[in-house]
């Protein structure tokens, strides 16, 4: 017995859900950033200990409570940009700046392919015609890889 | 040549009975290295999701499964159901889920502790708790803890849970 042009439909349909799932869910993702837009713990430390060059504007987009146990020194709390409020706070923050400033932003919250807040904050950054933002890429947490790692890091809001 | 053969049966029965013998020295004998491994686990009171207060030594007795989340952390999510399926197996052998969330609010916890009718206490955490335990600078971190109060281990993510249930049972028949 043949399906029906309507159990045919249904079953496409299904399909095309089951295979478009993970790209939807990849565009959120912090591997979809490109490896160019990236930077690691340690270039992130040279630039800063560097006395040339351009220091970055630094800035956590993750959650407030793991801010205030640990964060770049320097660095700027802004929110999760997993929220809408936290990309609005975002872009008030650097609405007024040069689009060719120096940005890094970050947040290891967890696991970097989990981090929901990364991948919205540089699009967002993007979106406003920022040039140099970097993202930095924090493999397993903000603990491990930053703090443990013995690099430059401050306590409070 | 039978002599011969004895008797090196007997020198190679000797010589692993006397490694044996100082390997349980060397675990056993320092009760000092053991606390130090194992440090007690820092006693909070944090309000849980019907507003009393969640105190960590009042389950002394109990192993404890302490785990630090947030509901906008997926591998922490993914892990619920894992822990309170724990909790509906091993609860009636002394087991406990204790759930710490460091989201920056509480609405969000108490809406996933509704919709997912989570089965054990889930407590609002804060910086001063997660630095209490080292730092919780990354989620999800989970310790298990033992009747006697001390931290058996410590998991960071990805959290095998496989791993964390055989944990928790050595600790239910060791005490």
């Amino acid at each position: 017995m043949k399906p029906t042009v309507k159990y045919q439909t249904t079953i496409r349909a299904a399909i095309a859900v089951l295979l478009l799932a993970p790209l939807a869910a990849l565009a959120y993702q912090a591997s979809a950033i490109p490896t160019s837009q990236l930077l690691n713990p340690d270039e992130l430390v040279k630039v800063l200990q560097s006395s040339t060059g351009e220091k970055p504007l630094i800035i956590q987009v993750g959650s407030h409570v793991l801010y205030t146990q640990a964060h770049i020194s320097g660095a700027e709390y802004i929110g999760p940009a997993s929220s809408a409020s936290g990309v609005e706070k975002l872009r008030k923050r650097v609405e007024a700046l040069p689009r060719n400033k120096f940005i890094v932003i970050y947040c290891g919250c967890c696991p970097w392919n989990h981090c929901p807040n990364i991948k919205p904050a540089s699009d967002a950054l993007r979106e406003l015609g920022f040039t140099n933002v970097k993202a930095l890429y924090i493999a397993d947490n903000f603990g491990t890889n930053w703090v443990e790692k013995g690099y430059p890091a401050a306590k409070g809001d | 040549m039978r002599k011969i053969i004895l008797a090196s049966v007997a020198a190679l029965a000797f010589l692993v009975g006397l490694y044996l013998l100082n390997r349980h020295r060397a675990v056993s004998a320092s009760p000092e290295a053991a606390s130090a491994e194992h440090p007690f686990a820092p006693d909070f009171s944090l309000p849980d999701m019907t507003g009393k207060q969640l105190k960590l030594s009042g389950y002394r007795g109990k192993v404890v499964l302490l785990d630090f989340w947030a509901t906008w952390c997926d591998p922490c999510r993914e892990e619920v159901p894992q822990f309170a399926e724990l909790q509906n197996r091993l609860g009636e052998r002394g087991f406990e889920v204790i759930g710490v969330s460091m989201d920056d609010s509480p609405e969000p916890v108490q809406d996933f502790y509704r919709k997912f009718k989570i089965n054990y206490p889930v407590v609002m955490g804060n910086a001063k708790v997660g630095e209490l335990y080292g730092g919780v600078l990354g989620l999800p971190i989970a310790f298990v803890i033992g009747r006697d109060g001390r931290i058996d281990s410590k998991h960071i993510a990805p959290i095998d849970i496989v791993l964390i249930e055989r944990e928790i049972k050595a600790q239910l028949q060791a005490q």
